[in-house]
């Protein structure tokens, strides 16, 4: 997400209008009082910060997700691409502390890579990108299971491990600051600013539409494709996190394209582009982790987090839906 | 236009979203707490009468070579294989269920190792890989019986599912060797297994419930449901657990998955503040489990692993309060001895009962090499292989 500089920084408010970021945050407002009903410990600081650590990547993956949508694409290849990256960390690391650097900086370039391709093959070779980006979900996890016979091998470094796993102890107030939360600050502040450049209101109206853009000026194939490798980067960064958080793992990414497009519509975004804020996107994640934490202290089984995703999708393009018809 | 895209997104997700998860279609934790013990029903794979008889094997006395516990059988009942008697070398063939696991992926090096040592007698080793799934091996294990071979090994996805390929293998005239998972069919000439499931389900549930503090909460984590092995020790733990009146507060699968076994550690201390015993029915995840508790900052509870070798470092590290039953890789060279001895006509056990050693604080560093990866397990029985110890890493 380094590699493309905000050229310009206006200093403007958001306005609040339909895609705005006021009704997730009164959604994670009304989430937060439940909690603190049910489980006041939750809301003590340290807690607080390890949710919010272990919040970060799909916080991060909701924002490369926003940026695809945003443009008016999906990007559903996130999660597996997310296994691919932790299951290629494991065997070239090796357990080997001296190889975590150079893999980091692979793993971010895989990632670019394969949004490179998504992005090409949906917007040169005109393929619609859920069947891109399903092809290239199938392509990575057939190749991995290939690669690696069925089962993880080698071992993620201790080095590599605590970007996900390691916190800044005794902080005051706070307690503890997990890595993954100023990985995730650092980059959520870069992603607001870009949105706030040239590029994001171009990827904007690309979204919104994409012949006026085209008539205007804008090389629409090239702004998408942008969109998608900056997914396939926060797809990196969150499997950084996210195998430094649990090992190595079959399963590391399984299912979290859902989450981030959940999360991405529930924070006003609109499946089909055009509309929404880069931080309601990532709020929406926020709010979709708390929404799983809450069931979880009431008890209700983790079986149900599809369940509850889908209902949310379809909620919100129904909402969309009836809101741009009646526009 | 785009609200047309967008539907028709929304419906690719949805139909995507069904088939990319695996979650269990029952939920574990609601049908447990419908019982007082937390424990729900007993599974139907339990019979009584091979628990008891599994409990009794624990203190049996194996008959066969010590230093060779592959080779060796417990309570032998002998029989009769002349009929099979054929000269060598001979064309082995094998279908897997998988090598989906890194206890599957050290068996199979083990197996491949025996092979290669026996190399003088078998001229062909067939393997056929069915990825996990029942309906390949079935596909797998027809096609397998008109490729010549002179004996057939297997070691079945499913209990159920696989039962009437193997019957049909056993017609085809030839020897069929079954080891690891069982089938429900007497018609092979031998299975190969240690103990079993519940002597490793026990072992874990008594060590549990007597270390922990009393009343404390349990939770039980396991693989999948409907592999025998599995389900009877959960069964057996479950037996320990009642009789032991402990809490059992969550019995969850985890797919044999370091993330996702985390995850439900982390939200089981969250939701309870925190857990005093884990009883995991494969120790492939514990190191998962035990950094769930580090990482929320808790001691980490009484509970059982594996041998795998990245569990028994961790246990010694950080001093845990821990044992490991094992399901021994070292199974996986008996099914081509056995294969040679019935192709030669000697009498073989069936079952054949392998010895089931359990790793404790007594013996714990005698099983931990730290020379091997993490990934490896204690009891490959392969140190005396050709291609040992670079063949495993």
């Amino acid at each position: 997400m380094q590699t493309v500089q905000p050229r310009s920084l206006p200093l403007r408010l958001p306005r609040v209008r339909p895609g705005g970021v006021l009704p997730i945050l009164a959604i994670l407002a009304v989430l937060l009082v439940l909690v603190g009903f049910r489980q006041p410990d939750f809301l003590a600081p340290p807690s607080l910060m390890s949710f919010l650590g272990r919040s970060a990547p799909i916080i991060l993956l909701a924002a490369g997700q926003y940026f695809v949508i945003v443009s008016g694409e999906f990007d559903l290849s996130v999660g597996s691409l997310v296994t691919a990256q932790v299951v290629v960390a494991a065997r070239l690391i090796d357990s080997d502390p001296a190889r975590t650097w150079p893999v980091v900086l692979l793993l971010l370039a895989f990632g670019a890579l394969v949004g490179l391709v998504n992005g090409l093959v949906t917007t040169r070779l005109r393929v619609p990108s859920f069947i891109t980006t399903l092809g290239m979900f199938l392509i990575l996890v057939g190749a991995v299971y290939l690669w690696s016979d069925g089962a993880p091998k080698g071992g993620l470094s201790e080095e590599f491990r605590r970007f996900g796993r390691r916190a800044f102890e005794d902080v005051p107030l706070l307690g503890r600051v997990p890595y993954a939360l100023l990985v995730l600050v650092v980059l959520a502040v870069g992603a607001v600013l870009l949105m706030r450049s040239d590029f994001g209101r171009t990827l904007v109206a690309v979204g919104d539409n994409p012949r006026a853009a085209e008539l205007s000026g804008v090389r629409v194939w090239r702004t998408r494709t942008v969109a998608f490798i900056l997914s396939g980067l926060a797809a990196a960064v969150a499997a950084i996190l996210l195998g430094g958080y649990s090992g190595v793992s079959f399963q590391a990414g399984a299912g979290l394209e859902f989450g981030a497009i959940t999360a991405v519509v529930l924070g006003g975004v609109a499946l089909g582009g055009g509309r929404g804020a880069v931080v309601g996107a990532m709020l929406g994640a926020l709010t979709l982790e708390l929404l799983f934490a809450l069931m979880n202290f009431y008890g209700v089984s983790g079986a149900l987090k599809s369940t509850v995703q889908g209902g949310i999708i379809l909620l919100a393009v129904a909402v969309s839906a009836t809101r741009s018809s009646s526009r | 236009m785009r609200r047309s895209m967008a539907a028709l997104a929304a419906v690719t997700l949805l139909s995507l979203a069904a088939c990319a998860t695996d979650e269990p279609a029952a939920s574990p934790s609601e049908s447990a707490s419908a019982a007082g013990s937390g424990t729900g029903e007993q599974s139907k794979f339990f019979v009584q009468a091979d628990y008891d008889a599994e409990l009794a094997l624990l203190n049996a006395a194996p008959t066969g070579p010590a230093d060779k516990p592959w080779e060796q059988a417990l309570n032998p009942t002998m029989v009769d294989t002349a009929k099979f008697k054929k000269n060598g070398p001979y064309k082995i063939c094998f279908s897997n269920a998988a090598l989906n696991n890194p206890w599957r992926q050290v068996g199979f090096k083990t197996m491949q190792a025996e092979v290669e040592a026996q190399k003088s007698r078998i001229k062909e080793f067939v393997h056929v890989d069915a990825e996990g799934k029942d309906q390949k091996q079935i596909a797998d294990i027809n096609d397998l019986l008109g490729k010549g071979c002179d004996a057939l090994i297997v070691s079945p996805n499913t209990t159920a599912t696989l039962t009437p390929a193997v019957e049909a293998a056993c017609q085809a005239g030839l020897p069929v060797v079954v080891f690891d998972r069982g089938v429900n069919t007497k018609c092979p000439v031998t299975f190969i297994n240690p103990i079993g499931g519940y002597g490793f389900g026990h072992v874990g549930a008594e060590f549990v419930s007597q270390k922990m503090k009393p009343g404390g909460k349990v939770l039980a984590l396991r693989i999948l449901p409907g592999v025998d092995v599995l389900e009877t020790r959960w069964s057996a733990a479950k037996v320990a657990f009642d009789k032991a009146k402990v809490d059992v507060v969550g019995v969850e699968f985890t797919d044999g998955d370091p993330a996702k076994t985390k995850k439900i550690v982390d939200d089981y201390i969250q939701r309870y503040g925190t857990i005093d015993g884990v009883w995991m029915d494969a120790g492939a995840v514990a190191v998962a489990a035990v950094e769930a508790f580090q990482d929320a900052g808790k001691p980490v509870p009484p509970m059982n692993g594996e041998d795998q070798l990245d569990f028994l470092k961790i246990w010694k590290d950080k001093q845990l309060t821990a044992i490991a039953p094992t399901y021994p890789t070292y199974q996986w060279r008996t099914p081509i001895i056995a294969a040679l001895r019935i192709l030669d006509g000697q009498q073989v056990s069936s079952p054949w009962k392998l010895p089931q050693p359990t790793v404790t604080q007594d013996n714990l560093d005698q099983y931990l090499d730290a020379s091997m990866p993490p990934l490896h397990y204690a009891m490959c029985g392969c140190t005396d292989l050709p291609g040992y110890p670079q063949r495993w890493k």
